[in-house]
């Protein structure tokens, strides 16, 4: 099965779940930005979770498919057709041999994940498929999509095999199937420019002053264009320490918000450092990275104050929600 | 040293060994390392050692199971949350840890050619101290250095052990792009950038040594617990070095 790169688009690098294990190295994790949008898209098309999917970034790419694909496209509308029909997303689709995926304006949200059954067959660099750029390593060849590039898929599992199956008898389109069924609309991320990101306190949060603080949960920060995989740089109130002091480098985490001597906010994501010497005001709760990743410059972030125990409870909420999902999903492919 | 115990986030623990960095602090933040490379606990993804903390990062799902999978007795300790659960499990582990003996020391050299174009903040650490840019790279090459971490970029050494003479606060906004092998000051920490990466510290010098190996294992040319000593080398020793490994 092979997939011919004839547009790369903007930023198109294949990423899965992240490379974990070699931080303590300094290996960054990588990996996808939004963690959601990438699992879903699995999940439709009867993947392993640990599959790696394509991440695209604002424009998408002009694929084509050399032979039939079950795929499924999830996360920011990028406005994906096939000649010159819309692709639905959230949905397995069966795409027939010789079709040509073409993406268009990016109407919600930043980053789309395609995902083809069998997942993309690139080598596992340090147990992971995901394309670390800055070093040049995973992915496809250490680096983002260009023309011309092939891309293969692996083995299609047998879930994947049987929703492909069922899609091939029902009727449909010349060029693409899609199925009825998907996310269902409750489980769909409400992608937004303005979105309401939930935080909890960060370590250093005591070493800023109050007015820092009632800004930083009641003031909206701006996504700025210096905002790429490793980290988005907002612009607002400054945010000010109650006295100088240095903080001694130690271990960041996807969605830590961190601040430099210059008073505007850092919020780290897939590309983040391992470590950082930057006092953090707060971490970002698991379950709302999504809606940070999938904004963009211009943006306006706000911030809301939880506690542990619920960003706990939310992220349980969210898993069993995903394992209903799954369960359903096996149901209606027996 | 008592360890104290912090979230970062809802997925992860800082095991911290006081605030000021210490010898002390280093060798039981190595103690932990490895006694979760011996038995990491259940849920564990990896950990990151820093100087005064390790963060150990861990799936809540299989911290979840795992608790559920335990007896009535064991679950009756105080854990209202899963974070809590974590704790529990690295303070116990940490009540039976065995002292490891350190493993024998390397010391590494590291050529590194001062100021000019590949150290532009040379001047500025010199003026920051009232030494001139000679005093700086003699003590920075004076000086025996021992890697406390591994972090921020692939390979990219803390070194501790730098004089206070030269010591010089991280700039104040980063630059979007520092070269790979830049040799930097950031408070009373020395580090190399092993690629190219945005980063705060004070640029001195460059060195023409790789530092991130990917195809090796482990991936990083120093470790922690290493000691290094840096020597001087001119603008035309740098670029035949470079050339030569290439």
């Amino acid at each position: 099965m092979t997939v011919r790169v004839i547009r790369p688009g903007l930023l198109t690098s294949v990423q899965d779940a992240g490379r974990y294990g070699f931080q303590k190295h300094g290996v960054i994790v990588s990996g996808v930005m939004d963690p959601l949008a990438h699992r879903l898209a699995n999940m439709l098309v009867g993947n392993e979770e640990l599959a790696a999917t394509l991440e695209m970034t604002l424009r998408g790419p002009t694929l084509e498919f050399q032979e039939d694909a079950l795929i499924s496209i999830c996360g920011g509308d990028l406005s994906p057709t096939v000649a010159g029909v819309s692709v639905p997303l959230w949905k397995p689709i069966l795409l027939r041999k010789g079709s040509v995926l073409d993406f268009g304006q990016c109407r919600t949200g930043t980053r789309a994940y395609l995902a083809i059954a069998g997942g993309w067959n690139v080598p596992l660099v340090m147990n992971s498929r995901s394309t670390y750029l800055r070093a040049g390593i995973g992915g496809h060849e250490g680096r983002a999509l260009r023309t011309g590039d092939e891309l293969q898929a692996g083995e299609l599992t047998g879930l994947g095999g049987r929703i492909a199956m069922r899609l091939s008898i029902q009727s449909g389109g010349t060029s693409f199937v899609a199925s009825e069924w998907g996310i269902a609309k409750e489980m769909l991320p409400s992608y937004s420019s303005e979105p309401l990101i939930r935080v909890m306190r960060g370590n250093q949060y005591e070493w800023f002053t109050a007015d820092s603080h009632n800004a930083f949960f009641s003031e909206p920060y701006r996504v700025t264009p210096q905002s790429d995989r490793m980290g988005y740089r907002l612009d607002g109130p400054k945010l000010e320490l109650t006295e100088q002091s240095e903080l001694i480098s130690e271990a960041v985490a996807f969605g830590t918000v961190q601040v430099p001597a210059e008073g505007n906010p850092i919020v780290l994501l897939a590309d983040r450092q391992t470590t950082g010497g930057y006092p953090k005001i707060a971490q970002i709760a698991t379950v709302d990275l999504p809606l940070m990743a999938q904004s963009k410059p211009g943006d306006w972030i706000r911030f809301a104050e939880i506690s542990r125990e619920e960003a706990e409870w939310l992220w349980m909420l969210r898993e069993s929600e995903i394992r209903q999902l799954k369960m359903g999903i096996l149901l209606k492919n027996a | 040293m008592e360890a104290t115990f912090q979230p970062l986030g809802d997925q992860a623990v800082v095991v911290q060994f006081g605030t000021t960095m210490s010898l002390e602090a280093y060798q039981q933040v190595r103690q932990v390392a490895s006694m979760l490379d011996r038995q990491p606990i259940p849920g564990m993804v990896e950990y990151i050692p820093a100087y005064t903390t390790i963060t150990i990062f861990y799936n809540p799902q299989v911290v979840y199971d795992w608790y559920q999978s335990q007896g009535t007795k064991e679950r009756e300790q105080d854990a209202d949350s899963l974070y809590q659960i974590c704790c529990n499990l690295i303070r116990e582990q940490l009540n039976h840890a065995e002292h490891q003996s350190e493993r024998a020391d390397r010391t590494i050299e590291i050529p590194v050619c001062y100021g000019g174009e590949l150290g532009p903040d040379l001047g500025d650490v010199a003026e920051l101290n009232q030494l001139t840019e000679q005093e700086v790279i003699d003590i920075h090459a004076g000086g025996d250095y021992l890697i406390y971490m591994i972090g921020f970029a692939p390979g990219f050494p803390y070194i501790g052990g730098m004089s206070e003479r030269i010591a010089a606060p991280r700039r104040k906004s980063p630059r979007l792009s520092i070269p790979s092998g830049s040799v930097g000051i950031a408070g009373k920490q020395t580090g190399i950038y092993p690629m190219e990466t945005p980063g705060g510290w004070q640029i001195i010098g460059r060195t023409p040594l790789r530092l991130f190996r990917p195809e090796d294992d482990p991936p990083s040319l120093l470790q922690a617990g290493d000691r290094v000593r840096f020597y001087p080398i001119s603008y035309d020793e740098f670029l035949a070095f470079e050339e030569g490994s290439s």
